[in-house]
């Protein structure tokens, strides 16, 4: 092998940081250094068995393991949640960039792997911009926009003028010694440090709960000023190519127009892409498992596409994401929304890792420090400075049109958290060095900027907003009144402003809910979708699964569902043992499942802190406890491969059939209501065709149950009740219904191959299915009837019109809330109301 | 605006009594009398001449509740047959702003008289209590606007929020024990933590906008 590595001697032991060392080393490898040409080839020695082909790979592995050294360290820093606690993640990643840098340095010395603007501006920044877009809050964020771009616009304009300016003055008082700077450099200098950063307010934000309100007014300046930034850099960057003396006042009129066309093209553009966005999900039943790229792909062009036209692209992918927002998430399906949900977070906060460490490795670089105290210093009292004057000029303002008042404090977190960040040290690196003599002394100076409000900004900010009792945001369940009464405040202000003839927010908000329904969503949204997206029946929706799921975790405590596990077998095969205290049994299994539930709760609200998504969580829980104590095969099932369809393993479709089973009647109930009669009929149907099924199985003799056949003919099932609606039930039905036969028809096919290799599982047997039905909970009773959630069946409010007594164990049957007696008091223990009521 | 100066007597009587200005007074004046077409009472029908009403869900209970005696402060129940311009500014005076420097037990009052006009609108036969009944009925009217939530799943969700408020106000019942509706205790208990006069408030301008409007 001709490739040798030279610099073993030096390599650590460990194997993690000797692999990470390997890659530091090899790094200036891969940007530019150029590589002697023989130095990998070697004599011809006819073929070769195994050949070591490095810089056929060299790139994309490099990449590779940065991205991954970047991931462990993210691992390693949340090992110490004390670490983690104060000091924000992006300041650790620095720090580590730094030392990384270091490390790089001092084996090659050379430093070569730096944040370059077009891998920044490319591929770093949409997805953050994009995540922050599509999980924005909008009517949160709508609610503020003249304060959002208040801030943006004019006080992106202020800093930008006030600090080049003063910093001109100083300059010319002779304090910073002899540098070739002119009006204009300054005032570049300005323009691109004066925007506050997304990626890092961002990063800090999310760590620091501030209210709601303080949150987007920051956060969404960070985001609008782009345009500003964008054009301000453009103009002076043009002025200062062209010189002083020759810019006049038709340039000046010129820079103010383009402001105007840049962030209004931008916006323009990002709508336009959302449209076409929405459009295209609209139409994406039939390739489900591609619908997630379309989300990415098209929002992503829109980035490229405003790029390409010079306008603002950070505009443009915010736009794209906010306006696509709802009808996406309404038209794709729910397992996509889950994989775009949580791809745009992983590409969001991988990006941002990835940003803020090589922030620090970049600045191990000797050649680019110029250092002129007077200057730096100065740039950092004065972009601290004028933010404060600036917020609280333009709050002073603000204040008198605001409804909800900016109060001192939160001027006080609005001026701190103007943190500087990537956009500004790409910016400044774009400069070009023949235009702008000092350009290293502007490099250097941002990257001071940029360490010192994200570490020392980042680090205080936490205690700051502690010390000065900022209103925090607070975590709160929707609770279904809520959403009623809002639905009734939304109305009601809307009818008091029309009565009073006055145009205001509500009279916007109402005027564009109207046009939104009756044309937007017509032409952008399925039209299941747009029956079942209404925010008050998700809730309920939510609210009723969150029963059912504390009704199982809690008849499991009380060992009321012990039918789901298998008396004919011993009890191990059914209750993972591997986990912590298999001693108590009995006991455990509830504590065990309380711990899941709330450690995967924590670990949703750290993801999802700005959109909780409850149906999501549940789905975790559910899943988790599920696999955790109920069906365990015995043996491995044969994985269907098909990339074109997702089919989820028969694992896990065992695993989610007790769920789905427990939920059935009760969204069937909601869903009869919802869908009407025509559904529920067919369902019956169905499920009658089931029970057939499951009769002919039980006449298996040798009670081998071929377990395909039930698990897979009720998910099926499941998805066409989640999935339909009555219109296209009635457009398609006869293909539907035919689809239904013939699959059963396949099913019973397997099972008939089957049987005999059928997975064998005890908790399946014949019996077990059967006692399933006769040991049935109200809610799994084939009877139709409407099933309340279990706050009805546990506190059903008494109106004497309709109820004569609603308690757990005796209940009118003439109530529409009524449930089957069928089950026993035992089975539905008193003692879990707490619980269910305290959710 | 020759009115204006003749009235300014009663103006000033009327700012004290609602908390509008002078100019919203007048404003909202102008407004009265286009909707009552010149006549110095408004009833029911004329609200039904605004076109941007028409599509508002909810929109008899909110006529309704310009109509509420108890929304009024005449009566502590019954129907108005028509009201005055007086009566007109009270209703909107529900919907004010909080000024900026109420104090904690102003705010106090500020919340508890949005509430109750908010109550009242649910409360349809002023008996003090939210029943189970009415919940419906509001529901009902609110989930109407949209075309594909059938009555049933706006009866159970009714009934949802309705066991959910009983599960708030008086936490967990016993077997024979019977939750007969909301009070508004429960209701004000319900709203704990919402901070309701950031919300529920018209900014009303001092220029005019009707212009605007049509």
């Amino acid at each position: 092998m001709a490739f040798r590595v030279r610099g073993t001697t030096q390599e650590f032991r460990f194997p993690v940081w000797g692999l990470l060392f390997l890659a530091l080393w090899m790094l200036p490898r891969v940007l530019g250094v150029e590589e002697i040409p023989g130095h990998n080839s070697h004599e011809n020695q006819g073929f070769q068995i195994v050949t070591f082909k490095w810089h056929h790979v060299q790139d994309p592995y490099i990449i590779a393991l940065w991205i991954l050294v970047a991931s462990l360290a993210k691992i390693v820093f949340h090992l110490s949640h004390k670490v983690t606690s104060v000091v924000p993640e992006s300041a650790l990643l620095i720090v580590l960039g730094l030392i990384l840098g270091g490390i790089v340095w001092a084996a090659d010395h050379i430093a070569s792997f730096t944040l370059t603007p077009t891998v920044f501006f490319f591929y770093l920044l949409p997805p953050i911009v994009l995540d922050a877009g599509y999980f924005m809050p909008n009517r949160l964020f709508f609610g503020n926009l003249g304060t959002i771009l208040l801030y943006a616009v004019i006080g992106t304009v202020w800093n930008a003028a006030t600090t080049g300016l003063s910093l001109y003055g100083v300059y010319l008082s002779g304090i910073m010694g002899d540098l070739s700077i002119g009006l204009l450099d300054f005032l570049l200098f300005g323009s691109l440090i004066a925007a506050v950063d997304p990626v890092a307010v961002l990063a800090v934000f999310e760590e620091v709960h501030v209210n709601d309100v303080l949150f987007i007014i920051v956060f969404g300046e960070s985001l609008l000023n782009d345009a500003v930034t964008v054009v301000l850099y453009n103009v002076f960057d043009s002025f200062v190519s062209l010189g002083a003396d020759k810019v006049t006042g038709v340039d000046c009129v010129k820079g103010i127009v383009s402001f105007f066309v840049v962030s209004l093209g931008g916006t323009l553009i990002g709508i336009i892409f959302a449209f076409l966005l929405s459009l295209v999900t609209r139409f994406t039943k039939h390739v489900r498992i591609i619908e997630p790229g379309f989300v990415f792909i098209i929002s992503y062009l829109s980035y490229l596409t405003s790029e390409m036209l010079s306008l603002s692209a950070i505009l443009a992918i915010t736009f794209c994401g906010i306006c696509c927002q709802k009808y996406v998430k309404a038209n794709i399906s729910e397992q996509s929304s889950t994989t775009v949900r949580y791809t745009m977070k992983m590409l969001a906060s991988g990006a941002e890792t990835i940003i803020f460490m090589f922030l620090g490795i970049s600045a191990v670089d000797p050649a680019i420090w110029t250092w002129n105290t007077a200057f730096i210093l100065l740039t950092l009292v004065f972009i601290s400075v004028y933010r404060a004057i600036g917020v609280v000029l333009q709050t002073w303002l603000l204040n008198k049109y605001r409804m909800v008042q900016l109060e001192i404090i939160d001027q006080v977190v609005m001026s701190y958290g103007g943190l500087r960040g990537a956009v500004a040290y790409a910016l400044v690196v774009l400069l070009d060095e023949k235009k702008v003599k000092e350009k290293n002394l502007f490099v250097s100076t941002t990257i001071i900027v940029v360490f010192f409000t994200v570490i020392f900004q980042g680090l205080t900010i936490k205690p700051l907003v502690q010390w000065l009792k900022v209103k925090k945001s607070e975590h709160r369940e929707p609770k279904l009144n809520e959403k009623l009464h809002g639905r009734a405040f939304d109305h009601i202000l809307s009818a008091i402003e029309d009565i009073s003839g006055q145009i205001g927010h509500n009279y916007l908000r109402d005027k564009w809910s109207n046009f939104d329904r009756k044309v937007l969503s017509k032409l952008l949204m399925r039209r299941s979708a747009q029956k079942s997206r209404d925010r008050i029946l998700n809730v309920f929706h939510e609210l009723n699964l969150k029963d059912a799921i504390s009704y199982v975790a809690e008849g499991e405590r009380r060992g009321s569902l012990a039918f789901i596990r298998s008396p004919s077998t011993d009890n191990i095969v059914n209750v993972d043992f591997s986990t912590p205290r298999p001693s108590t049994v009995e006991a455990s299994v509830s504590y065990l499942l309380r711990e899941n539930v709330s450690t995967v709760c924590l670990d949703m609200q750290a993801l999802e802190q700005r959109r909780k998504s409850i149906r999501d969580t549940e789905d975790t829980v559910t899943h988790h406890t599920l696999q955790q104590y109920l069906y365990k095969p015995r043996q491995e099932y044969k994985h269907l491969y098909s990339r074109h369809e997702l089919t989820s393993n028969e694992d896990e479709k065992q695993d989610k059939e007790i769920f789905h089973r427990t939920m059935r009647k009760r969204l069937e109930s909601f869903k009869s209501t919802k869908l009407g009669i025509n559904q529920t009929k067919k369902t019956a149907k169905l499920y009658k065709r089931e029970r057939g099924q499951k009769r002919r199985n039980s006449s298996i003799p040798n009670g081998k149950i071929p377990m395909e056949s039930p698990t897979r003919d009720f998910t099926f099932k499941e998805k066409e009740l989640e999935f339909s609606d009555p219109e296209e039930t009635n457009e398609y039905e006869a293909e539907e219904m035919s689809g239904g036969i013939e699959f059963l028809a396949n099913v019973t096919q397997d099972t008939a191959t089957d049987s005999t290799t059928g997975i064998d599982n005890p908790v399946f047997s014949t019996e077990e299915d059967q006692s399933i039905f006769t040991k049935v909970p109200p809610w799994l009773s084939p009877e139709e009837t409407v099933v309340p959630s279990q706050r009805a069946r546990v506190q059903i409010p008494y109106s004497p019109s309709n109820f004569r007594r609603l308690t757990p164990i005796r209940l009118s049957t003439k109530s529409v809330d009524s449930f089957l007696l069928a089950d026993s008091p035992e089975e539905r223990p008193r003692s879990f109301l707490p619980e269910s009521t305290h959710m | 605006m020759g009115s204006a100066h003749s009235m300014s007597e009663e103006v000033r009587e009327l700012v004290s009594k609602t908390g509008f200005s002078s100019e919203q007074i007048e404003q909202l004046h102008r407004r009265f009398k286009q909707l009552s077409g010149g006549q110095p009472t408004i009833r029911k029908e004329n609200f039904n001449n605004i076109p941007d009403l028409e599509l508002n869900p909810i929109r008899s209970k909110i006529i309704h509740a310009f109509f509420d005696n108890r929304n009024l402060r005449k009566a502590p129940n019954g129907l108005a047959d028509e009201i005055n311009f007086e009566d007109f500014l009270i209703i909107m005076s529900y919907f004010r702003p909080i000024e900026p420097n109420m104090d904690e037990e102003q705010l106090e009052r500020c919340r508890k008289e949005k509430l109750r006009f908010l109550f009242h609108m649910y409360d349809s036969d002023s008996d003090g209590r939210i029943t189970l009944e009415e919940y419906r009925n509001v529901v009902e009217e609110l989930l109407s606007g949209n075309p594909h939530i059938g009555k049933e799943s706006a009866r159970s969700i009714a009934d949802g929020a309705m066991m959910e408020a009983a599960s708030i106000c008086v936490g967990q019942m016993q077997p024979d024990q019977v939750y007969e509706g909301i009070t508004f205790d429960d209701f004000l208990k319900m709203w704990q933590g919402i901070d309701i006069e950031t919300k529920m408030h018209v900014r009303f301008l001092n220029m005019d906008a009707i212009a605007l409007c049509h």
